[in-house]
């Protein structure tokens, strides 16, 4: 596949990094990336990825755009209240760059539906908003062997890692099961500054465009936090011993998707 | 002695166990922190009986869930 001139055009700035240059620009062109949740997190990622030329991007989430969304969720915008997420997002997506297909899913992401959802795609971003979501992100990659990048905001604090088969930990080596319901605080109960999603979402999609082009060191065994308050970053070493995890490790005792409880504000989007 | 607590060295009394530092931290919510110390996880079930040692690196690792749907 030859670059039109156009493409030639949109992607100069791609095109003259030695570390992507045409063929690079080509992996992303032909590179599938799913988007769970078109919230927060996922707004600036969906964004980011499709300005950068995706070729496919898919992206799940059940909600319809709120009014209070539009604080922090910029790719919607105020016309799209009442709209489905998703289709508000890949009207978005299209407008930003015609190159890219966009697969909506209007629904949520379950035990039942999320292994054949996530098979199609090279890379998963989990911008879910809620322990349950995350957890299944986590453990359907890993049975899939799919890499996904986990992310987390809330207040003024993110934080951030990448899970890739075989290459250190994933989400429940650190964090061994959810928190009961409403234990932690998540969703309504707590808020969050809007331009913390643009921050640790585009460090998602930062992970998601080095692994397609295959540059650079992923946020494999590292958990990145954020304290916007004291604007600090923090990459903090994870335990590289995957071997007792009932997911990913030598003798999993989970072998089968688990739904958790949803918390009261469920939905996935943040 | 001198341990390094996320990232910042500070003066704690010799015996000082994980149990005791998450108290002295003032750890928030702390059934649902991960801890590891140099690299490695330390149980919950093993914070009492974790006795810290001169140059120990202590990490606590939150659930971070997500901002407002
Ligand atoms: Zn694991």
């Amino acid at each position: 596949m030859a670059f039109t001139n156009e493409q030639i055009e949109r992607y100069s700035r791609h095109i003259i990094l030695k570390e992507v240059g045409a063929k690079g620009q080509k992996k992303l062109l032909n590179a599938k990336v799913l988007i769970i949740g078109a919230g927060g997190l996922g707004a600036p990622t969906a964004m980011y990825l499709a300005a950068a030329g995706v070729g496919t991007i898919g992206i799940a989430d059940a909600d319809e755009v709120d009014l209070s969304n539009l604080q922090r969720q910029i790719i919607h915008q105020t016309a799209d209240v009442g709209k489905p997420k998703v289709l508000s997002a890949k009207e978005t997506m299209e407008a930003m760059n015609p190159d890219v297909k966009v697969i909506p899913y209007h629904e949520f992401i379950t035990s039942e539906n999320i292994l054949d959802i996530i098979k199609d795609y090279d890379f998963i971003i989990d911008g879910t908003d809620n322990f349950p979501a995350k957890f299944l992100i986590n453990d359907a990659c890993v049975m899939a062997g799919k890499p996904f990048s986990h992310a987390g905001i809330i207040r003024f604090q993110g934080q951030l890692m990448t899970y890739v088969p075989g290459q250190g930990p994933c989400y429940r080596c650190v964090f061994k099961e959810p928190p009961p319901k409403d234990a932690v605080p998540t969703c309504k109960q707590a808020g969050v500054i809007g331009a913390m999603g643009g921050v640790i979402g585009s460090l998602q999609a930062m992970e998601a465009v080095k692994y397609i082009l295959g540059v650079g060191d992923l946020l494999t065994g590292y958990l990145l936090t954020y304290d916007a308050l004291k604007m600090q970053f923090r990459k903090v070493k994870l335990p590289s011993d995957t071997h007792g995890c009932a997911v990913c490790g030598d003798h999993p005792t989970i072998t089968k998707l688990i739904d958790y409880e949803q918390a009261e504000c469920d939905g996935v989007g943040l | 002695m001198k341990i390094t607590v996320a990232g910042v060295s500070k003066e704690v009394a010799e015996g000082l166990t994980v149990a005791q530092l998450v108290i002295d931290e003032n750890v928030e919510m702390p059934q649902y922190v991960t801890v590891t110390v140099n690299d490695d996880f330390v149980e919950h079930d093993s914070f009492e009986g974790t006795v810290l040692k001169e140059g120990d690196s202590v990490e606590f690792l939150y659930f971070m869930g997500g901002g407002a749907v």
